[in-house]
């Protein structure tokens, strides 16, 4: 048995993507964003959160999907890591898990390996429930803008 | 005189000073043939020799002074370095440290530091320490420092002129039954009723002390009334527990004898303290430690103080807290003005009146002098032109200017390299200088002013200028230029040459400036703090930096516009005026797009196409609104699609995951909980 740990599940598309909860500070609905000029596209702008100013971006941007409509489900999850506060706009996040640390796999070998270092590993929830963890601080990496191609298996 | 507001200035710098006395005494210890760190720790220990004496820490300056003396004989080669000196300068360290520390913790910096002095005195006089001769004296300045009851020059007066004025002066010295189990309770019965009859001037041990129970039996003061001694005597006696009571009526001959510090006198009217400190003070003289807390002499007369000192860091939240209320002030403002009623906007109005008071009050509670690290610039610019043998005044004018705290703590470095490099480059040796025909004490101006939302302070001198050729050269000569570029560039652009990293024009790098840091790292710094540095220079007549500081750094007036849906902020203090323009004077110049304004031409800029804003064409528009900004002497334009209105703001960043954005200095929330963008039109200008 490895370490217990929460982890909160949110969605981009069809796939489910885990963050630990203690490095997850709230999540929020959909809120007025301001537009920041001259940036990433996929930075949509900043928010006030109870008076704090934060950029949000948008992870599927992030990742290089195809942006989608904001819905209802939308959601904001202001996450912090490198000592930075960053909101994630995804398409639904609604549940909370406990993991095994140790159900986590190391991440797939893919050509390249580019897209597995956003990725800490991917966790096997149940037979057909496969979780994908998000490495934070080199989804943070501002310096490094690459494409993150859909994960598959 | 009232020191509180540079205390924790001389605390900061006193560190500072130990600091660097420590670190250069190992590394002497190491080489110590090499008088040039000598040279170090003597100017450290002079500096904090003059801070504590202006500061009234008489212990420490005297610590220091004899420091100064032993050093200064190791500097003129008149002493070598050896073992116990080094130990000696070492244990008179320390001493200093736990002075400084005591004057941290709010203590009044005493020590009995005789011991060590007598050391020091020893060195200068060429013996070494241990022999008989220190010891005595030792006994003697000992004894001296622990006498019975010193009174200073005011409660010595204040005495003197009630008995003149035909008062009743009292030396009353109490004893408490030994089996007492409450001491200070006792002790605080008899000053109650002595303060019923008439005042206590002094007492040892202090009140404090006294409260604190940190007293043997007996405790003596000196005490003006209008009663007889011998009623006053009884009446102590009433009080239980009392053991014995003197109490003698002084005239002017036995106040002065008994406060010359004579032994005697002491020793007569109250034997048991000064034997029991006498007793603990000589062991402890002997290991040459300091009984820093033993020594501690009676509080000195607490002058009412109209001050008070706080935390910074209470200041600050006090500051953010301000903001947040700041934030819901202007939300407020636009329910009421949504809602319309009546009472709820009156209430909201007033609101506003006494939030922008509070705003005030907490705004100037930041709010310090520059002359708090001007103070300490006049001895410094002596003691520089001293040592490069020029004449140099210095004129300081606009000390009592006054700015946000933050700023003042980080400002002091680079005015002190700003200052350096006037003195040792700007200003030319006194040959030079007849040659020249100039007088033959150079100028340093240093000036510090307001203007709108920012402070300058400008340091002028009258030396040689700066000479554009040099520095041009020596530019090429690093690669910080290419030859084509040097010949278009403006007198003022080859100047902040100087702010390049690395770039010193000074021929002989002396140990006070030209070392090529310095100077950028000036720049680094008063960017950081949101200031921008200037120079201005006429060859052969001078040169001056000038320094633009903002006033605050978190709250700002601001002038909120629309372009688009968007909302934006741009700083009051860079518009120069709002107006109208018609489309059809709008002139295209080589690409410029250029407007006539007053009976020039600036250039025009669009904000909706700078930033790009979606779905909003103003060339569409007849008129169009403009905000014209500056920045120093140059003025451009902005259009924009409408005016908001005029609005405090608090300046948030962005925080850290964006890069630094052109052109946008921040964020504000604006009433309606939406951040709004804080314009930098300085990016605009160039």
């Amino acid at each position: 048995m490895g370490e217990e740990m929460k982890v909160i599940v949110f969605k981009l598309g069809a796939e489910e993507y885990g963050i630990e909860v203690d490095k997850v500070q709230t999540i929020e609905r959909m809120m007025p964003i301001t537009r920041v000029p001259k940036t990433f596209s996929f930075v949509k702008g900043v928010i006030n959160l109870r008076g704090v100013v934060i950029p949000v971006i948008d992870l599927r941007g992030r990742f290089g999907l195809p942006e989608a409509e904001y819905t209802d489900q939308t959601r904001i999850i202001i996450v912090v890591a490198n000592e930075m506060e960053v909101g994630f706009i995804v398409d639904s996040a609604n549940d909370v898990i406990d993991l095994d640390s140790d159900s986590i796999d190391s991440p797939p070998d893919v050509v390249g390996g580019v897209k597995a270092k956003y990725l800490h590993g991917v966790a096997r929830i149940s037979e057909e429930r496969l979780l994908v963890m998000l490495n934070l601080s080199e989804v943070l990496n501002r310096n490094e803008i690459i494409q993150l191609e859909s994960l598959e298996g | 005189m009232d020191m509180n507001q540079y205390l924790s200035m001389f605390i900061d710098e006193s560190n500072d000073h130990l600091q660097s006395l420590n670190e250069n005494m190992l590394e002497l210890e190491n080489r110590p043939d090499d008088l040039g760190i000598v040279q170090v720790i003597f100017r450290s220990a002079h500096t904090l020799k003059g801070m504590a004496a202006t500061m009234g820490f008489e212990d420490l300056s005297s610590l220091t002074h004899q420091m100064e003396n032993v050093l200064d004989l190791v500097r003129n080669e008149k002493l070598k370095m050896q073992e116990f000196i080094f130990d000696t300068l070492f244990q008179s360290l320390d001493a200093l440290q736990s002075m400084v520390q005591d004057i941290t913790q709010g203590g009044e910096g005493k020590a009995d530091v005789s011991s060590i002095v007598s050391s020091l005195q020893a060195i200068v006089r060429g013996e070494e320490p241990g022999g008989k001769q220190p010891k005595q004296e030792e006994k003697e300045s000992a004894s001296f420092n622990e006498s019975a009851i010193h009174l200073d020059e005011f409660q010595f007066s204040v005495l003197d002129q009630s008995i003149t004025e035909g008062h009743k002066v009292l030396y009353i010295e109490v004893t408490i039954r030994k089996d007492c189990q409450l001491k200070a309770a006792r002790a605080y019965l008899v000053f109650d009723l002595l303060e019923r009859y008439g005042e206590v001037v002094k007492s040892y041990p202090s009140v404090q002390e006294i409260e604190q129970e940190k007293f043997d039996r007996s405790f003596s003061l000196y005490y003006i009334t209008q009663k007889e001694a011998a009623e006053l005597k009884s009446l102590i006696l009433n009080l239980s527990e009392i053991d014995s009571a003197e109490v003698v009526l002084l005239d002017h001959e036995s106040l002065t004898e008994l406060n010359s510090g004579v032994n005697e006198a002491a020793a007569a009217s109250a034997p048991a303290p000064v034997e029991k400190k006498a007793d603990s003070a000589a062991p402890s003289s002997a290991d040459k430690k300091i009984p820093a807390k033993e020594a501690a002499r009676p509080a000195a007369g607490s002058a009412p103080s109209r001050t008070i000192r706080v935390d910074i860091d209470r200041l600050d939240v006090l500051m953010n807290l301000f903001s947040e209320l700041l934030i819901d002030r202007s939300r407020l403002e636009q329910l009421a003005y949504e809602v319309k009623r009546s009472d709820l906007t009156e209430t909201v109005e007033h609101m506003s009146r006494v939030s922008s008071d509070l705003q005030n009050i907490v705004l100037k509670l930041r709010m310090v002098q520059v002359d708090s690290v001007f103070n300490r610039f006049p001895r410094m610019v002596r003691d520089l032109a001293k040592s490069l043998d020029k004449k140099i005044d210095l004129i300081i004018t606009g000390a009592e200017t006054e700015l946000d705290r933050t700023v003042i703590d980080e400002i002091g470095d680079p005015l002190v390299h700003l200052l350096r490099n006037a003195v040792d480059h700007g200003v030319e040796h006194i040959d030079e200088r007849v040659a020249a025909g100039k007088p033959e004490t150079g100028t340093v101006k240093l000036r510090a002013f307001h203007s709108g939302n920012h402070v300058f302070i400008e340091i002028e001198d009258d030396g040689k200028g700066i000479d554009r050729d040099k520095i041009l050269q020596k530019a090429l000569r690093n690669g910080v230029v290419k030859e084509s570029e040097a010949a278009s560039m403006t007198d003022e652009q080859v100047y902040m040459l100087l702010f390049a990293p690395g770039f010193s024009t000074a021929e002989i790098i002396s140990d006070i400036s030209g070392r090529g840091v310095g100077l950028d790292v000036v720049k680094t710094k008063i960017e950081s703090l949101s200031g921008v540095v200037s120079i201005e220079s006429k060859l052969g007549q001078g040169t001056k930096f000038s320094v633009q500081l903002p006033l605050t750094l978190s709250i700002i007036s601001a002038m909120l516009i629309k372009v688009g849906t968007e909302k934006y902020a741009i700083p009051l203090s860079s518009i120069v005026e709002t107006g109208l323009i018609q489309r059809n004077q709008i002139r295209k110049v080589h690409g410029y797009t250029m407007i006539p304004y007053r009976d020039t031409h600036i250039p025009l800029m669009s904000l909706s196409e700078l930033f790009s804003v979606p779905g909003f064409d103003e060339s569409a528009e007849e008129e169009t609104e403009i905000v014209v900004v500056h920045k120093g002497d140059r003025l451009a334009a902005l259009t924009v699609e409408d005016f908001i209105g005029q609005s405090e703001i608090v300046i948030k960043n962005l925080g850290k995951y964006l890069p630094s954005i052109q052109g946008v200095a921040g964020a504000t929330i604006l009433g309606d909980g939406q951040v709004a963008l804080i314009i930098d039109p300085n990016a605009f200008i160039k």
